[in-house]
Protein backbone atom coordinates (compact mmCIF):
# COMPACT_ATOMS: atom_id res chain seq x y z
CA UNK A 1 0.00 0.00 0.00
CA UNK A 2 1.22 3.48 -0.81
CA UNK A 3 1.33 5.17 2.57
CA UNK A 4 0.57 8.60 1.10
CA UNK A 5 -2.92 7.22 0.34
CA UNK A 6 -3.55 7.63 4.05
CA UNK A 7 -4.17 11.33 3.39
CA UNK A 8 -7.30 10.32 1.46
CA UNK A 9 -8.12 7.14 3.41
CA UNK A 10 -11.81 6.98 4.33
CA UNK A 11 -10.93 5.41 7.71
CA UNK A 12 -8.69 8.39 8.55
CA UNK A 13 -11.39 10.82 7.44
CA UNK A 14 -14.04 8.98 9.46
CA UNK A 15 -11.85 8.93 12.55
CA UNK A 16 -11.09 12.67 12.30
CA UNK A 17 -14.74 13.54 11.65
CA UNK A 18 -15.74 11.52 14.75
CA UNK A 19 -13.17 13.37 16.82
CA UNK A 20 -14.41 16.74 15.53
CA UNK A 21 -18.00 15.83 16.43
CA UNK A 22 -16.99 14.69 19.92
CA UNK A 23 -14.82 17.75 20.56
CA UNK A 24 -17.54 20.11 19.33
CA UNK A 25 -20.05 18.88 21.93
CA UNK A 26 -18.26 20.86 24.61
CA UNK A 27 -18.02 24.08 22.62
CA UNK A 28 -19.44 27.11 24.42
CA UNK A 29 -20.95 28.39 21.13
CA UNK A 30 -21.02 27.79 17.37
CA UNK A 31 -17.83 28.77 15.58
CA UNK A 32 -16.96 30.00 12.09
CA UNK A 33 -13.73 28.90 10.45
CA UNK A 34 -12.52 30.60 7.28
CA UNK A 35 -10.03 29.24 4.77
CA UNK A 36 -8.12 31.82 2.77
CA UNK A 37 -6.62 29.66 0.04
CA UNK A 38 -8.26 28.77 -3.26
CA UNK A 39 -6.77 25.29 -3.22
CA UNK A 40 -8.40 24.71 0.19
CA UNK A 41 -11.73 26.05 -1.17
CA UNK A 42 -11.56 23.53 -3.97
CA UNK A 43 -10.42 20.63 -1.73
CA UNK A 44 -13.18 21.25 0.87
CA UNK A 45 -15.91 21.36 -1.79
CA UNK A 46 -14.55 18.38 -3.71
CA UNK A 47 -14.38 16.14 -0.63
CA UNK A 48 -17.74 17.42 0.69
CA UNK A 49 -16.17 18.30 4.04
CA UNK A 50 -18.73 21.04 4.77
CA UNK A 51 -21.43 18.37 5.03
CA UNK A 52 -19.41 16.29 7.49
CA UNK A 53 -19.22 19.08 10.05
CA UNK A 54 -21.35 19.13 13.21
CA UNK A 55 -23.88 21.95 13.36
CA UNK A 56 -21.63 23.91 15.73
CA UNK A 57 -19.00 24.41 13.00
CA UNK A 58 -19.42 26.57 9.92
CA UNK A 59 -16.74 26.51 7.22
CA UNK A 60 -16.57 29.58 4.99
CA UNK A 61 -14.28 30.73 2.19
CA UNK A 62 -12.36 34.00 2.17
CA UNK A 63 -10.29 35.91 -0.39
CA UNK A 64 -7.93 33.02 -1.19
CA UNK A 65 -8.15 32.88 -4.97
CA UNK A 66 -5.63 35.36 -6.45
CA UNK A 67 -7.48 35.60 -9.75
CA UNK A 68 -10.79 36.28 -7.99
CA UNK A 69 -9.44 39.14 -5.89
CA UNK A 70 -7.74 40.81 -8.86
CA UNK A 71 -9.74 43.98 -9.58
CA UNK A 72 -11.41 44.51 -12.95
CA UNK A 73 -9.18 47.56 -13.52
CA UNK A 74 -6.08 45.29 -13.68
CA UNK A 75 -7.53 43.33 -16.60
CA UNK A 76 -8.78 46.52 -18.24
CA UNK A 77 -5.22 47.87 -18.20
CA UNK A 78 -3.85 44.55 -19.51
CA UNK A 79 -6.22 44.71 -22.49
CA UNK A 80 -5.39 48.35 -23.26
CA UNK A 81 -1.67 47.48 -23.17
CA UNK A 82 -2.28 44.38 -25.28
CA UNK A 83 -3.86 46.51 -28.03
CA UNK A 84 -0.65 48.50 -28.49
CA UNK A 85 1.39 47.51 -31.56
CA UNK A 86 4.14 44.90 -31.24
CA UNK A 87 2.92 43.81 -27.80
CA UNK A 88 2.35 40.27 -26.57
CA UNK A 89 0.66 39.50 -23.25
CA UNK A 90 1.77 36.46 -21.24
CA UNK A 91 -0.48 35.08 -18.51
CA UNK A 92 -1.16 32.12 -16.26
CA UNK A 93 -4.11 30.15 -17.61
CA UNK A 94 -6.17 31.00 -14.51
CA UNK A 95 -6.61 34.60 -15.66
CA UNK A 96 -7.47 33.82 -19.28
CA UNK A 97 -11.28 33.65 -19.00
CA UNK A 98 -11.85 36.25 -16.28
CA UNK A 99 -14.13 39.05 -17.55
CA UNK A 100 -12.80 42.63 -17.53
CA UNK A 101 -15.11 45.66 -17.90
CA UNK A 102 -15.54 44.54 -21.51
CA UNK A 103 -13.80 41.43 -22.83
CA UNK A 104 -11.83 38.61 -21.23
CA UNK A 105 -8.29 37.84 -22.39
CA UNK A 106 -9.78 34.84 -24.18
CA UNK A 107 -12.25 36.89 -26.23
CA UNK A 108 -9.69 39.65 -26.83
CA UNK A 109 -7.26 36.95 -28.05
CA UNK A 110 -9.91 35.76 -30.51
CA UNK A 111 -10.24 39.35 -31.71
CA UNK A 112 -6.54 39.61 -32.47
CA UNK A 113 -4.66 40.61 -29.33
CA UNK A 114 -1.59 38.40 -28.85
CA UNK A 115 -1.92 36.37 -25.64
CA UNK A 116 0.32 33.48 -24.59
CA UNK A 117 -0.59 31.19 -21.71
CA UNK A 118 2.50 30.20 -19.71
CA UNK A 119 2.98 27.51 -17.08
CA UNK A 120 5.94 29.24 -15.47
CA UNK A 121 7.11 32.87 -15.39
CA UNK A 122 10.37 31.45 -16.81
CA UNK A 123 8.56 30.74 -20.07
CA UNK A 124 8.51 34.52 -20.60
CA UNK A 125 12.29 34.47 -21.10
CA UNK A 126 11.81 32.12 -24.06
CA UNK A 127 8.97 34.26 -25.43
CA UNK A 128 11.14 37.39 -25.19
CA UNK A 129 14.05 35.69 -26.99
CA UNK A 130 11.86 34.24 -29.74
CA UNK A 131 10.08 37.54 -30.35
CA UNK A 132 12.85 40.17 -30.16
CA UNK A 133 10.77 42.80 -32.01
CA UNK A 134 7.86 42.57 -29.58
CA UNK A 135 7.37 43.70 -26.00
CA UNK A 136 6.34 40.81 -23.72
CA UNK A 137 4.16 41.90 -20.78
CA UNK A 138 3.62 39.24 -18.11
CA UNK A 139 0.44 39.70 -16.05
CA UNK A 140 1.87 39.20 -12.57
CA UNK A 141 -0.81 37.90 -10.21
CA UNK A 142 -0.57 35.52 -7.27
CA UNK A 143 0.23 35.52 -3.57
CA UNK A 144 3.55 34.89 -1.82
CA UNK A 145 3.82 31.40 -3.34
CA UNK A 146 4.08 32.93 -6.81
CA UNK A 147 5.66 36.36 -6.16
CA UNK A 148 9.22 34.98 -5.62
CA UNK A 149 9.07 33.15 -8.96
CA UNK A 150 8.29 36.48 -10.66
CA UNK A 151 11.09 38.19 -8.72
CA UNK A 152 13.43 35.44 -9.95
CA UNK A 153 12.25 36.02 -13.54
CA UNK A 154 13.08 39.74 -13.39
CA UNK A 155 16.51 39.14 -11.87
CA UNK A 156 17.27 36.60 -14.61
CA UNK A 157 15.93 38.95 -17.30
CA UNK A 158 18.33 41.68 -16.10
CA UNK A 159 21.23 39.21 -15.98
CA UNK A 160 20.45 38.17 -19.56
CA UNK A 161 19.98 41.79 -20.75
CA UNK A 162 16.52 40.99 -22.08
CA UNK A 163 15.15 44.45 -22.75
CA UNK A 164 11.76 43.45 -24.21
CA UNK A 165 10.21 41.94 -21.07
CA UNK A 166 8.01 43.79 -18.55
CA UNK A 167 5.38 42.81 -15.97
CA UNK A 168 2.07 44.36 -14.99
CA UNK A 169 2.39 44.22 -11.19
CA UNK A 170 -0.64 42.66 -9.48
CA UNK A 171 0.86 40.38 -6.83
CA UNK A 172 -0.62 40.48 -3.34
CA UNK A 173 0.37 39.33 0.14
CA UNK A 174 -1.84 37.58 2.70
CA UNK A 175 -1.16 39.05 6.18
CA UNK A 176 -2.78 42.49 5.50
CA UNK A 177 -6.18 41.05 4.41
CA UNK A 178 -6.10 38.68 7.41
CA UNK A 179 -5.90 41.83 9.56
CA UNK A 180 -8.74 43.44 7.61
CA UNK A 181 -10.93 40.35 8.04
CA UNK A 182 -10.07 40.09 11.74
CA UNK A 183 -11.05 43.72 12.28
CA UNK A 184 -14.33 43.54 10.33
CA UNK A 185 -17.25 43.84 12.80
CA UNK A 186 -19.70 42.30 10.27
CA UNK A 187 -17.64 39.17 9.89
CA UNK A 188 -17.49 37.01 13.00
CA UNK A 189 -14.63 34.68 12.12
CA UNK A 190 -13.27 32.68 15.05
CA UNK A 191 -10.47 30.84 13.33
CA UNK A 192 -8.48 30.59 10.13
CA UNK A 193 -7.23 27.59 8.16
CA UNK A 194 -4.01 29.18 6.91
CA UNK A 195 -2.69 28.66 3.38
CA UNK A 196 -0.12 25.87 3.11
CA UNK A 197 1.97 27.02 0.19
CA UNK A 198 1.93 30.74 1.00
CA UNK A 199 3.27 29.60 4.38
CA UNK A 200 6.10 27.64 2.72
CA UNK A 201 7.44 31.04 1.64
CA UNK A 202 6.52 33.38 4.53
CA UNK A 203 6.80 30.87 7.42
CA UNK A 204 4.52 30.18 10.38
CA UNK A 205 5.91 33.09 12.41
CA UNK A 206 4.42 35.58 9.94
CA UNK A 207 0.95 34.97 11.42
CA UNK A 208 1.86 35.61 15.07
CA UNK A 209 -0.33 38.73 15.02
CA UNK A 210 -3.48 36.62 14.66
CA UNK A 211 -3.41 35.19 18.21
CA UNK A 212 -1.36 38.04 19.72
CA UNK A 213 -3.39 41.02 18.47
CA UNK A 214 -6.77 39.53 17.52
CA UNK A 215 -7.09 36.39 19.67
CA UNK A 216 -7.82 34.34 16.55
CA UNK A 217 -7.44 30.56 16.49
CA UNK A 218 -5.53 29.14 13.54
CA UNK A 219 -3.73 26.23 11.92
CA UNK A 220 -1.52 25.96 8.84
CA UNK A 221 -2.67 22.95 6.86
CA UNK A 222 -1.94 21.00 3.69
CA UNK A 223 -4.46 20.13 0.99
CA UNK A 224 -5.72 16.58 1.51
CA UNK A 225 -8.99 15.88 3.35
CA UNK A 226 -6.98 14.52 6.31
CA UNK A 227 -4.82 17.68 6.45
CA UNK A 228 -7.86 19.97 6.44
CA UNK A 229 -9.80 17.96 9.03
CA UNK A 230 -6.78 17.93 11.35
CA UNK A 231 -6.80 21.72 11.08
CA UNK A 232 -10.49 21.96 11.98
CA UNK A 233 -9.98 19.64 14.97
CA UNK A 234 -6.99 21.71 16.12
CA UNK A 235 -9.01 24.95 15.95
CA UNK A 236 -11.90 23.38 17.92
CA UNK A 237 -9.42 22.34 20.60
CA UNK A 238 -7.91 25.84 20.73
CA UNK A 239 -11.39 27.36 21.13
CA UNK A 240 -12.28 24.96 23.95
CA UNK A 241 -8.99 25.53 25.76
CA UNK A 242 -9.17 29.30 25.06
CA UNK A 243 -5.60 29.15 23.74
CA UNK A 244 -5.41 31.01 20.43
CA UNK A 245 -2.21 30.19 18.56
CA UNK A 246 -0.77 29.44 15.11
CA UNK A 247 -0.39 25.66 14.95
CA UNK A 248 1.72 24.41 12.05
CA UNK A 249 0.23 21.10 10.88
CA UNK A 250 2.06 21.20 7.54
CA UNK A 251 5.50 20.72 9.07
CA UNK A 252 6.68 18.56 6.21
CA UNK A 253 7.15 21.67 4.06
CA UNK A 254 6.46 24.74 6.25
CA UNK A 255 9.11 26.05 8.65
CA UNK A 256 8.84 28.82 11.20
CA UNK A 257 10.91 31.30 9.19
CA UNK A 258 9.81 30.31 5.68
CA UNK A 259 12.04 30.20 2.61
CA UNK A 260 14.66 32.87 3.33
CA UNK A 261 16.06 32.84 -0.22
CA UNK A 262 12.61 33.44 -1.67
CA UNK A 263 11.85 36.20 0.85
CA UNK A 264 15.19 37.91 0.14
CA UNK A 265 14.60 37.80 -3.60
CA UNK A 266 11.07 39.18 -3.18
CA UNK A 267 12.43 42.00 -1.03
CA UNK A 268 15.14 42.80 -3.58
CA UNK A 269 12.64 43.19 -6.43
CA UNK A 270 9.37 44.30 -4.80
CA UNK A 271 8.20 46.65 -2.11
CA UNK A 272 4.74 46.67 -0.53
CA UNK A 273 2.14 49.11 -1.82
CA UNK A 274 -1.55 49.76 -1.22
CA UNK A 275 -3.64 47.47 -3.39
CA UNK A 276 -7.27 47.00 -4.32
CA UNK A 277 -8.90 43.63 -3.56
CA UNK A 278 -12.20 42.79 -5.14
CA UNK A 279 -14.68 42.66 -2.26
CA UNK A 280 -12.35 44.09 0.36
CA UNK A 281 -11.44 47.44 -1.24
CA UNK A 282 -8.02 49.03 -0.91
CA UNK A 283 -5.89 47.38 1.79
CA UNK A 284 -2.76 49.30 2.88
CA UNK A 285 0.52 47.51 2.17
CA UNK A 286 -1.15 44.45 0.65
CA UNK A 287 0.25 44.68 -2.89
CA UNK A 288 3.71 44.36 -4.39
CA UNK A 289 5.18 46.83 -6.83
CA UNK A 290 8.67 47.07 -8.31
CA UNK A 291 11.58 48.73 -6.58
CA UNK A 292 13.39 51.48 -8.49
CA UNK A 293 16.20 49.25 -9.95
CA UNK A 294 13.48 47.17 -11.61
CA UNK A 295 11.14 50.06 -12.50
CA UNK A 296 12.13 49.80 -16.18
CA UNK A 297 10.17 46.51 -16.19
CA UNK A 298 6.97 48.04 -14.81
CA UNK A 299 4.29 48.13 -17.55
CA UNK A 300 2.14 50.35 -15.31
CA UNK A 301 4.49 53.16 -16.31
CA UNK A 302 3.41 52.94 -19.95
CA UNK A 303 1.09 55.91 -20.41
CA UNK A 304 -2.31 54.73 -21.67
CA UNK A 305 -5.88 56.05 -21.54
CA UNK A 306 -7.91 53.90 -19.18
CA UNK A 307 -11.68 53.53 -19.42
CA UNK A 308 -13.55 53.60 -16.09
CA UNK A 309 -13.77 50.10 -14.57
CA UNK A 310 -17.20 48.42 -14.44
CA UNK A 311 -18.00 45.41 -12.26
CA UNK A 312 -20.49 42.99 -13.89
CA UNK A 313 -24.08 44.01 -13.01
CA UNK A 314 -25.69 41.94 -10.27
CA UNK A 315 -22.49 40.01 -9.50
CA UNK A 316 -21.92 39.44 -5.75
CA UNK A 317 -18.31 38.20 -6.00
CA UNK A 318 -17.29 40.96 -3.60
CA UNK A 319 -19.52 39.70 -0.75
CA UNK A 320 -18.58 36.08 -1.47
CA UNK A 321 -14.85 36.88 -1.28
CA UNK A 322 -15.40 38.62 2.03
CA UNK A 323 -17.20 35.57 3.42
CA UNK A 324 -20.45 37.42 4.12
CA UNK A 325 -22.39 35.54 1.43
CA UNK A 326 -22.32 31.90 0.30
CA UNK A 327 -22.38 31.48 -3.52
CA UNK A 328 -26.04 30.29 -3.69
CA UNK A 329 -26.99 33.65 -2.14
CA UNK A 330 -26.00 35.46 -5.35
CA UNK A 331 -29.00 35.98 -7.68
CA UNK A 332 -26.86 35.09 -10.73
CA UNK A 333 -25.47 31.81 -9.29
CA UNK A 334 -26.33 28.82 -11.46
CA UNK A 335 -28.58 30.96 -13.67
CA UNK A 336 -26.83 33.59 -15.82
CA UNK A 337 -23.54 32.69 -14.15
CA UNK A 338 -22.13 29.17 -14.47
CA UNK A 339 -18.71 27.70 -15.41
CA UNK A 340 -19.45 27.74 -19.16
CA UNK A 341 -20.55 31.36 -19.02
CA UNK A 342 -18.93 32.96 -15.97
CA UNK A 343 -20.15 36.46 -15.10
CA UNK A 344 -17.83 36.96 -12.13
CA UNK A 345 -14.27 35.86 -11.42
CA UNK A 346 -15.31 33.46 -8.63
CA UNK A 347 -17.04 31.27 -11.23
CA UNK A 348 -14.05 31.24 -13.61
CA UNK A 349 -11.19 29.74 -11.68
CA UNK A 350 -11.64 26.19 -10.39
CA UNK A 351 -10.42 27.64 -7.09
CA UNK A 352 -13.14 30.27 -6.98
CA UNK A 353 -15.85 29.70 -4.36
CA UNK A 354 -18.70 29.85 -6.90
CA UNK A 355 -17.05 27.39 -9.27
CA UNK A 356 -16.26 24.99 -6.40
CA UNK A 357 -19.87 25.17 -5.10
CA UNK A 358 -21.33 24.77 -8.57
CA UNK A 359 -19.19 21.78 -9.50
CA UNK A 360 -19.22 19.89 -6.21
CA UNK A 361 -22.01 21.10 -3.92
CA UNK A 362 -24.82 22.14 -6.23
CA UNK A 363 -26.61 18.81 -5.85
CA UNK A 364 -27.02 19.44 -2.15
CA UNK A 365 -28.67 22.88 -2.57
CA UNK B 1 -3.24 28.96 -8.06
CA UNK B 2 -0.85 28.26 -5.22
CA UNK B 3 -0.87 24.61 -6.17
CA UNK B 4 2.52 22.94 -5.75
CA UNK B 5 3.55 19.37 -6.54
CA UNK B 6 6.17 17.20 -4.82
CA UNK B 7 8.75 15.87 -7.31
CA UNK B 8 12.09 14.11 -6.81
CA UNK B 9 15.30 15.93 -7.76
CA UNK B 10 17.29 13.51 -9.93
CA UNK B 11 20.07 15.78 -11.18
CA UNK B 12 21.18 19.37 -10.88
CA UNK B 13 23.59 21.80 -12.50
CA UNK B 14 24.10 25.32 -11.18
CA UNK B 15 20.67 26.94 -10.71
CA UNK B 16 18.66 24.34 -12.64
CA UNK B 17 17.58 20.82 -11.78
CA UNK B 18 15.67 17.93 -13.30
CA UNK B 19 12.76 16.65 -11.21
CA UNK B 20 10.69 13.53 -11.75
CA UNK B 21 7.33 12.15 -10.69
CA UNK B 22 5.78 8.95 -12.06
CA UNK B 23 8.19 8.96 -14.99
CA UNK B 24 7.44 12.57 -15.96
CA UNK B 25 10.54 14.77 -15.96
CA UNK B 26 10.72 18.56 -15.86
CA UNK B 27 13.51 21.10 -15.72
CA UNK B 28 12.98 23.55 -12.87
CA UNK B 29 14.80 26.55 -11.47
CA UNK B 30 16.60 26.12 -8.15
CA UNK B 31 17.07 29.89 -7.72
CA UNK B 32 14.69 29.91 -4.72
CA UNK B 33 16.17 26.72 -3.22
CA UNK B 34 19.91 26.79 -4.02
CA UNK B 35 20.79 24.07 -1.47
CA UNK B 36 18.39 21.44 -2.87
CA UNK B 37 19.95 17.96 -2.70
CA UNK B 38 19.70 15.28 -5.40
CA UNK B 39 17.53 12.37 -4.24
CA UNK B 40 15.22 14.52 -2.13
CA UNK B 41 11.61 15.43 -2.86
CA UNK B 42 11.01 19.11 -3.62
CA UNK B 43 7.81 21.12 -3.72
CA UNK B 44 7.52 22.55 -7.25
CA UNK B 45 5.39 25.61 -8.08
CA UNK B 46 5.27 27.27 -11.52
CA UNK B 47 8.63 25.89 -12.60
CA UNK B 48 10.50 26.74 -9.39
CA UNK B 49 11.46 24.58 -6.40
CA UNK B 50 10.07 26.21 -3.24
CA UNK B 51 10.86 23.79 -0.44
CA UNK B 52 12.48 20.46 0.37
CA UNK B 53 10.07 17.97 1.90
CA UNK B 54 11.16 17.07 5.41
CA UNK B 55 11.17 13.28 5.39
CA UNK B 56 11.10 12.91 9.19
CA UNK B 57 8.08 15.20 9.52
CA UNK B 58 6.35 13.49 6.59
CA UNK B 59 6.89 10.06 8.21
CA UNK B 60 5.56 11.29 11.56
CA UNK B 61 2.40 12.63 9.93
CA UNK B 62 1.91 9.36 8.04
CA UNK B 63 2.39 7.38 11.27
CA UNK B 64 -0.27 9.55 12.93
CA UNK B 65 -2.68 8.98 10.04
CA UNK B 66 -1.95 5.23 10.21
CA UNK B 67 -3.00 5.28 13.89
CA UNK B 68 -6.21 7.11 12.99
CA UNK B 69 -6.99 4.51 10.31
CA UNK B 70 -6.39 1.71 12.82
CA UNK B 71 -8.66 3.46 15.38
CA UNK B 72 -11.47 3.68 12.82
CA UNK B 73 -11.16 -0.05 12.09
CA UNK B 74 -11.43 -0.90 15.77
CA UNK B 75 -14.44 1.35 16.26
Amino acid sequence: MNTTDLYHDSRVVRSLVDQIHKASRGLPRSITIMEVCGTHTHAIARAGLRHLMPEEIRLISGPGCPVCVTPVSFLDRALVLGRRPSTRLATFGDLYRVPSSSLSLETAHAEGIQVDIVYSPRDCMKLARENPDELIIFLAVGFETTAPTIAALLVEADQSNLSNLMILPGNKIMPPPLRTLSEDPDLQVDGFLLPGHVSVVIGAAAYAFLPDEYEKFSAIVGFTPADILRGVLEIVKQVKDETPCVRNLYERVVSDGGNRNALALMDRVFHPCDAEWRGLGVIPGSGLTLREPFAHRNAERIDVDMPPAREPAGCRCGDILKGTLDPPGCPLFGKECHPDNPVGACMVSSEGSCSAWYRHEKRSL
Amino acid sequence: MCLAVPMKLIERADTEGVVELNGVQRTVSLMLLPDARVGNYLLIHAGYALSEIDETEARETLALLGELAACAEEA
